[in-house]
C-alpha cells in the first residue's frame, strides 16, 4: 500500500463548516465592539453552550443512522421538572440533577430500545417521544411550570469562575469543553468509528461481529443525557418557561446538519457539528448586532442552511462526480497526473 | 423485429479532467453477441453509459443504422432502440413484473395506466423469449434471482430494443441460471438483436460472443473475431502482461493439520443432515446450484442463520454458536457474497474498514493497530490513496482485499468465503487466490463457495457438493466439472445433462 | 451441459411459506380495523359517561378535525411516497390562510381570485421546495426546514395576528353540511380520491411510486425523477394550501400562526405513517392516510366527550402513534438489506 506523505486531516465536510465560523467570528469582531476581548466570545459561547451540548447529541444519533425529535420536549421536561421539584429549596439541588440526568438517560433508553428492538424508525419513535413528553409535563404540572430553580441549580447555566489569563469563564462553557474532549476521543476510539459504521452499513458492522443495537441505543441514551445536561444549563441560564426548549430539536439538527453530518448516518465529524451549532448562535449574534429585525432571522437562517447543505452536496458531488454512484462499475482511482499507458 | 447495427467512433470521455474513454471505436452487427472486455476501470461500464444515454461523450459520435444520435438521456436512447441491462438490478422489488418491464413508459388510455395491456404485452414478451412460467402480476420480490434477470431482460426489449447492453448480466446468477442466460442470448441472436455483452468470465465470453473487442484504461486494443483469440491472448490484452499459471498449488497432504471445523448432522430451515470437517491448511470448495444450501451453510457456521441440529466442533472442542458476533470471537471469518451490502461500511475509510472486527468483535490489543495495519494492508496488496481513502473509491478487487484484511486483522482459525471473486478483474482474482493459499499454509481452514467451477476446482483441496439443501457427494482435488454439475444437479458423477 | 435445446427456465414453485402470506394483514387494513375498534370503544366509553360519541354533534366535531388535518396529510402522503418530506407545510397553512383572506377583503367578488391567489402562493412554495432538493440537491429535511424558517420570518415580520376578511358567503365552506357531514370533509375526500386516482391509476402516479421505492432505478428506467419531485411537492404544498383556505373560511380571517399551533408538520407526518405509509417511500398510499386521519380526529374528539386533560391527548398520541408504527414493522416481512 502506497502511503503518502502525511498530511493535515479533517473529517470531510469539516473544513466549510470551520470557514463559515471563522468568516462569523470575524463579523462579529468587526460588527460589535463587545467582541474584542475575550470576554465577548466567552459570552457567546456561554450563549452557545446548550446548543452545542444538544449538537454534540443529536450527532451521535444522526451519525448512527437515526433522528432524535424529542430533544427540545426533554429540554422543556427537565427544566419544569427541575423547577417543580426544586421549588426554590436550594438543598434539593443535587439530588434533582441527579434525577434530571436521569430521566434524560431514560428517555433515551427508551427512544433507543423502541427503535432498536421493535424496528420503528427513529424519526417516528422520537415523535412520539416528543408529544408523550409534552403532554406529560404538562399533565403533571396542570399546564404551566410552576416552582423555581435554586440558586445553586442555576449557577452551572450563569455563573463562572475566575481562571488565570482568561478571567471570568463561565461553568457552561467549562462543561462543554468537558463533553466536546469526551466526544471527541470517545469518536476517534473504537466504539464511536463502529457507530459511524453502524450508520453506514449496519449490516457490515453486523456480520463484523458488532452490536448494532447497542451502538444504536448507546446513541440515545447519549443523546438523551446531553439534552438533560443542556436542559440544566438552559434552565439557569434561560429560566422556567414552557417554552424553553420548544424547536431546539429542529436547531440541533440544522446544527449538526451544517457541521456537514450526513443525514442518514456514516459521515460527519461530532467537533465540526459542534462547530455548526457555534456558528448557528453566531449568525444569530450577528444579526442582532446588524440590527437586522428578529423576525427575519428565522428567514435568515433558512437561506443559509439551504445555502450550506446545498454547497455541501454540490460540491461534493462535483469532486466525486468522477466516480459515479457505484462503485465496483467504475473506473479504479487513477491519479490524473499519471499518464495511463496507451497501447 | 428488424436488425439494427451500432456504430460508436472516437468516443472520448473525462470526468473533471480525467479521461475514462479515449477515442473508443465499437460495432455492433445485427444478430451479433459482441462482448467487451476489459480489467475493472478499463472503461466498459462507462462505454455502455455512452451508448444507453446515461453519460453524454465529450468526442466522438453514436451511429445507429447510419444515423448520428444525441442522447439527452436514457428516454432517448431507448427511443432509438437500444436496450441496456445494467450490472445490478434495476427492478423494484415491490411492484409487480409488468409494472418493472414498462417502467417509465407506461401505456395510457383515457388517462388512466393502462394496466391490463402491461400485463398482456409482458405476458407476451415473456412468451417469446419461452419464459412464460413467471406471472407479470407477481411482485419481484417473490421471484428467485434469475427470474429478475430474466424480468430485466424483457424490461429492456420491452422499449422494442433491437440492440441490448449487457453489463454482466451474470453476476448475480449461479451456474445453471448461466446456462438458461445463455440459451436467452442465444435466442436473441437468432431472432436479429444485437447484444452488446460485457463481462469478466472467460468461459461466457468464448461461449457466446461473435467478436470481442477488448479496452485497457479506457483505450481501444483490439477487436478480433472470438475464434481467432485464444483465452491467454485475451489475458494479455486486458493486464498488458502474461498470466502465470492460474492457481496457486494445492496444499501437501503433509501440510494439513488437525481439523479445525468439524460439523456433525448439522441442520436448519436451509440445510440437512451436513456433515463436514476442514483442517487446518485446507481450502474445502462447497459447490452447488443457486438455493442448494452453499452459501445457506456458511452462513449458518458464522451464526447468521444458526444451526438447529447437529454440532459444531473447533479445534475438537463443540461450541454453540448463536449469531456473528459468537462466531467472530471463536475464531470463525465469513467474506460474504454480498460485498456492498454486507462486507464493506463504505463511507468509512480502509483503516475503519480493516479495523472493524477487531473493534467491534474484541476488545483490547490495540496498541497494535497502528504498527500491523500498514503491514496487514501490504499483505494483501491494497492499492489506495491512503488508509484515509473511502472504500467505495476502491474498485471491486481492491474493496474485496479491504474485506479479507478486515478479517486477517483478528487471526481467524477457519475462514469461510462465499463467492470471493466475484465482479472483480482476472489481476486482482489472482491476489485473492494467492492470499487463499498462502492463509491456509498459515494454518487457516477455509471453505470456499463459488459458483465459477473452474475457480473452485482450481483452489480447492477437496470438495463438497450441495444438491437441495444436504450434501450430494465429496469429490477430490481437481475433479472435473463434469462430476460437480453431476452432484450438483442431483444426477450422479459423470452423469451430465 | 450447455444446451441448445430451447427449454425455459424451470419455473420453481415458490415456497409454500411465501404464498400464505397472501393473507397477512397489510398496514391500510390495521388501520381501519383499528379505526372501527376506536369508535366502538369510545362509544362506550363516552356512553359510560351518559353522552353519545356517534351523534350529529360528534360526527359533526369528527369530520371537522379532520379536515384541515385530511388536506394537510394527504399532500404529505404524496411527498413522503416519493422519498421526500415536507416540514414547511404548517408555515405554508397559515400564508395561504392570510393571503386568502387579505385578498378577499371582506368581498363577495373577490372569493376566487382570493382562493386562486392562495393555491398560486402555495404551488409557487412547492415549486422552491421541489427545486431546493432537486437542483440544489439539499436534503428534503433541510430543504422544507429551511423554506419554512423563511415563511416564518415572513409571518413574524408581517403579522403579529389575524389579519383579511373572509365575506360571509365564503364562511359557507366552513360551516355547511350535508346532515352531519360537513360540505369542506366532503370536499377533502373528494381531494383524496382524486389523489388516490393519480396515485394508484396514472402515469405520474407510478411515478411517485417508482421515485419513492429507489430513485436511481427510476432514473435509468426513464423515469425524469426531477419533475416527479418537484411535482409531488407543488401537490403538497397545493393540499396545505387549501388547508389554509378552509381554516380561512372558518376563522373567518386569515392567522399566521393557525398551522403552527395545530402542529400541522409533525401531525400530519405522523399521520400518514400511522396510515401506514412507509416513511422511507415507496409504499403505502392516500387510503391508509385517511384512516390515520380519521383516527386522530376520533380520539380528539372522544377525549373531549370525556373531558380529559388536553396534554393527556399529546401522551395517547404519542403512544398511539409508536405502537402502530410497531405493528407494521412486524407485520411486515423483513425486507431484504
Amino acid at each position: 500500500m502506497k502511503r503518502p506523505a502525511w498530511r493535515p486531516r479533517l473529517a470531510e465536510g469539516t473544513a466549510p463548516v470551520l470557514a463559515v465560523l471563522v468568516a462569523l467570528l470575524i463579523g462579529l469582531a468587526i460588527a460589535g465592539p463587545a467582541y474584542d476581548s475575550v470576554e465577548g466570545y466567552l459570552a457567546l459561547l456561554k450563549r452557545a453552550a446548550p446548543l452545542m451540548i444538544l449538537a454534540i447529541g443529536q450527532y451521535f444519533v444522526i451519525v448512527s443512522g437515526g433522528f432524535d425529535l424529542s430533544v427540545g420536549a426533554l429540554v422543556t421536561a427537565g427544566v419544569v421538572i427541575a423547577a417543580r421539584l426544586i421549588g426554590g429549596d436550594e438543598s434539593a439541588t443535587a439530588w434533582v440533577i441527579v434525577l434530571v440526568l436521569a430521566f434524560g438517560l431514560l428517555v433515551g433508553l427508551v427512544n433507543g430500545l423502541i427503535t432498536t428492538k421493535l424496528l420503528v424508525p427513529s424519526f417516528i419513535v422520537t415523535l412520539g417521544m416528543l408529544l408523550v413528553l409534552d403532554g406529560a409535563v404538562f399533565l403533571w404540572t396542570d399546564g404551566a411550570p410552576r416552582g423555581a430553580l435554586s440558586t445553586a441549580f442555576r449557577q452551572f447555566g450563569r455563573g463562572s469562575v475566575d481562571v488565570p489569563l482568561l478571567g471570568e469563564v463561565p461553568y457552561s462553557v467549562l462543561i462543554l469543553l468537558v463533553v466536546l474532549v469526551a466526544a471527541a476521543v470517545f469518536m476517534r476510539g473504537g466504539t464511536g468509528r463502529a457507530l459511524v459504521a453502524v450508520g453506514d452499513n449496519e449490516q457490515a458492522v453486523r456480520l463484523s461481529g458488532g452490536q448494532v443495537d447497542r451502538l444504536r441505543l448507546l446513541a440515545f441514551v447519549l443523546s438523551g443525557g446531553l439534552a438533560a445536561l443542556a436542559a440544566i444549563l438552559l434552565g439557569g441560564f434561560a429560566g422556567v418557561s414552557a417554552q424553553v426548549g420548544q424547536g431546539l430539536e429542529f436547531r440541533a439538527i440544522t446544527a449538526v446538519v451544517l457541521g456537514g453530518v450526513l443525514l442518514g448516518g456514516g459521515r460527519g465529524s461530532v467537533v465540526a457539528a459542534t462547530a455548526g451549532a457555534l456558528s448557528l448562535e453566531a449568525l444569530f449574534t450577528l444579526l442582532n448586532l446588524l440590527g437586522v429585525a428578529g423576525a427575519l432571522e428565522s428567514a435568515v437562517q433558512g437561506v443559509i442552511i439551504i445555502a450550506a447543505v446545498a454547497y455541501a452536496s454540490l460540491g461534493s458531488g462535483l469532486r466525486h462526480r468522477l466516480r459515479p454512484r457505484r462503485a465496483t462499475t467504475t473506473s479504479e482511482p487513477r491519479d490524473p497526473r499519471q499518464p495511463a499507458s496507451t497501447p | 423485429m428488424t436488425g439494427t447495427s451500432v456504430r460508436l467512433t472516437g468516443i472520448s470521455k473525462s470526468f473533471l479532467g480525467v479521461p475514462v474513454l479515449r477515442g473508443v471505436d465499437l460495432e455492433l452487427a445485427p444478430g451479433e453477441v459482441h462482448a467487451l472486455m476489459g480489467e475493472n476501470g478499463a472503461g466498459k461500464s462507462t462505454l455502455l453509459k455512452v451508448l444507453a444515454g446515461v453519460h453524454r461523450p465529450d468526442e466522438g459520435r453514436v451511429e445507429i443504422d447510419g444515423v448520428a444520435h444525441t442522447f439527452a438521456g436514457p428516454a432517448d436512447a431507448q427511443r432509438a432502440g437500444i436496450g441496456i441491462i445494467h450490472q445490478e438490478f434495476t427492478l423494484l422489488p415491490h411492484r409487480s413484473v409488468a409494472e418493472n418491464v414498462h417502467l417509465g413508459r407506461e401505456p395510457v388510455r383515457r388517462l388512466r395506466v393502462d394496466r391490463r395491456r402491461m400485463v398482456r404485452e409482458t405476458g407476451e414478451l415473456l412468451e417469446w423469449l419461452g419464459e412464460d412460467g413467471i406471472d407479470p402480476t407477481a411482485a419481484v420480490s417473490t421471484l428467485p434471482v434469475a427470474q429478475r434477470q430474466v424480468v430485466e431482460i424483457v424490461k429492456a426489449l420491452a422499449t422494442d430494443a433491437t440492440v441490448l447492453a449487457m453489463d454482466e448480466p451474470t453476476a448475480a446468477l449461479a451456474d445453471h441460471e448461466v446456462e438458461l442466460l445463455y440459451d436467452l442470448v442465444r435466442r436473441l441472436r437468432e431472432r436479429g438483436i444485437a447484444i452488446l455483452y460485457v463481462s469478466h468470465r472467460m468461459r461466457e465470453v468464448f461461449d457466446l460472443s461473435d467478436r470481442i473487442t477488448v479496452l485497457k484504461d479506457g483505450a481501444f486494443v483490439v477487436c478480433a473475431p472470438t475464434a481467432e483469440l485464444t483465452s491467454e491472448d485475451l489475458v494479455r490484452h486486458m493486464v498488458g502482461r502474461d498470466l502465470s499459471a492460474l492457481y496457486p498449488d494445492r496444499a501437501r497432504p503433509e501440510d494439513l493439520g488437525e481439523t479445525r471445523l468439524r460439523i456433525t448432522g448439522g441442520g436448519n430451515a436451509r440445510v440437512r443432515d451436513l456433515d463436514l470437517q476442514i483442517r487446518a491448511g485446507e481450502i474445502v470448495g462447497l459447490a452447488g446450484l443457486q438455493g442448494s444450501g452453499r452459501s445457506a451453510v456458511a452462513r449458518a457456521v458464522f451464526g447468521v442463520e444458526p444451526f438447529t441440529t447437529g454440532t459444531v466442533e473447533l479445534d475438537g472442542v463443540a461450541r454453540r454458536i448463536a449469531g456473528p458476533r459468537g462466531a467472530v470471537r471463536h475464531g470463525i471469518a465469513f467474506v460474504t457474497e454480498d460485498r456492498k451490502g454486507e462486507g464493506l461500511a463504505l463511507r468509512q475509510s480502509v483503516r475503519d474498514n480493516t479495523l472493524l472486527v477487531r473493534r467491534s468483535a474484541l476488545r483490547g490489543a490495540r496498541s497494535r493497530v497502528a504498527a500491523d495495519l500498514t503491514a496487514l494492508l501490504e499483505s494483501v496488496e491494497v492499492v489506495a490513496r491512503g488508509e484515509h481513502q473511502e472504500v467505495r473509491f476502491l474498485s471491486g478487487g481492491n474493496q474485496q482485499k479491504v474485506v479479507l484484511a478486515k478479517w486477517l486483522a483478528v487471526d481467524p482459525k477457519v475462514l469461510l468465503v462465499d463467492e470471493p471473486t466475484r465482479g472483480i478483474d482476472v489481476g486482482a482474482k489472482q491476489t485473492v487466490h494467492q492470499l487463499l493459499r498462502a492463509l491456509a499454509g498459515r494454518g487457516v481452514a477455509i471453505l470456499m463457495i463459488s459458483s465459477e467451477l473452474p475457480e473452485l476446482i482450481g483452489m480447492s483441496d477437496r470438495i463438497l457438493v450441495m444438491h437441495e439443501g444436504r450434501p450430494a457427494g465429496e469429490l477430490p482435488a481437481g475433479a472435473s466439472e463434469a462430476a460437480v454439475v453431476g452432484l450438483a444437479t442431483g444426477h450422479g458423477i459423470g452423469e451430465v445433462a | 451441459m450447455s444446451s441448445t435445446t430451447e427449454k425455459p427456465l424451470p419455473v420453481r414453485s415458490v415456497p409454500a411459506q411465501t404464498r400464505t402470506r397472501r393473507f397477512t394483514l397489510t398496514p391500510t387494513v390495521i388501520v381501519y380495523v383499528a379505526l372501527v375498534a376506536l369508535l366502538v370503544v369510545g362509544s362506550v366509553l363516552v356512553g359510560l359517561q351518559g353522552g353519545v360519541l356517534l351523534d350529529q354533534a360528534g360526527l359533526l366535531n369528527i369530520f371537522t378535525r379532520a379536515t384541515a388535518l385530511g388536506l394537510v396529510a394527504i399532500g404529505q402522503t404524496i411527498v413522503i411516497l416519493t422519498g421526500s418530506l415536507d416540514l414547511s407545510v404548517a408555515y405554508l397553512v397559515g400564508l395561504t390562510s392570510l393571503v386568502a383572506a387579505e385578498t378577499m377583503a371582506g368581498q363577495s367578488g373577490m372569493i376566487v381570485p382570493g382562493v386562486l391567489l392562495a393555491l398560486a402562493v402555495a404551488a409557487v412554495v412547492g415549486l422552491v421546495n421541489g427545486l431546493v432538493i432537486t437542483v440544489l440537491k439539499a436534503n428534503a429535511f433541510i430543504a422544507t426546514l429551511g423554506v419554512a424558517l423563511i415563511l416564518r420570518g415572513y409571518l413574524e415580520q408581517n403579522y403579529t395576528g389575524p389579519a383579511g376578511d373572509v365575506p360571509r358567503t365564503f364562511q359557507h365552506l366552513g360551516y355547511d353540511r350535508v346532515g352531519p357531514v360537513p360540505v369542506a370533509a366532503l370536499l377533502m375526500l373528494g381531494v383524496a380520491g382524486a389523489c388516490w386516482w393519480l396515485l394508484s391509476r396514472s402515469r405520474p402516479g407510478y411515478h411517485i411510486y417508482a421515485v419513492g421505492g429507489d430513485v436511481e432505478v427510476a432514473r435509468l428506467s426513464g423515469v425524469h425523477t426531477r419533475r416527479t419531485i418537484v411535482t409531488a411537492h407543488v401537490l403538497c404544498s397545493v393540499a396545505a394550501g387549501m388547508a389554509g383556505i378552509y381554516l380561512a373560511s372558518r376563522l373567518g380571517s386569515g392567522a399566521p400562526y393557525v398551522g403552527t399551533d395545530a402542529g400541522f408538520d409533525l401531525e400530519s407526518i405522523a399521520a400518514v405513517v400511522l396510515g401506514g405509509t412507509l416513511l422511507a417511500g415507496g409504499r403505502g398510499g392516500i387510503v391508509g392516510t385517511i384512516g390515520g386521519v380519521f383516527i386522530l380526529a376520533t380520539l380528539d374528539t372522544v377525549f373531549d366527550d370525556l373531558a380529559v386533560d388536553p396534554f393527556f391527548k399529546d401522551v395517547v398520541r404519542g403512544v398511539v402513534l409508536i405502537t402502530a408504527v410497531a405493528l407494521y414493522a412486524r407485520g411486515m416481512v423483513r425486507r431484504p438489506r
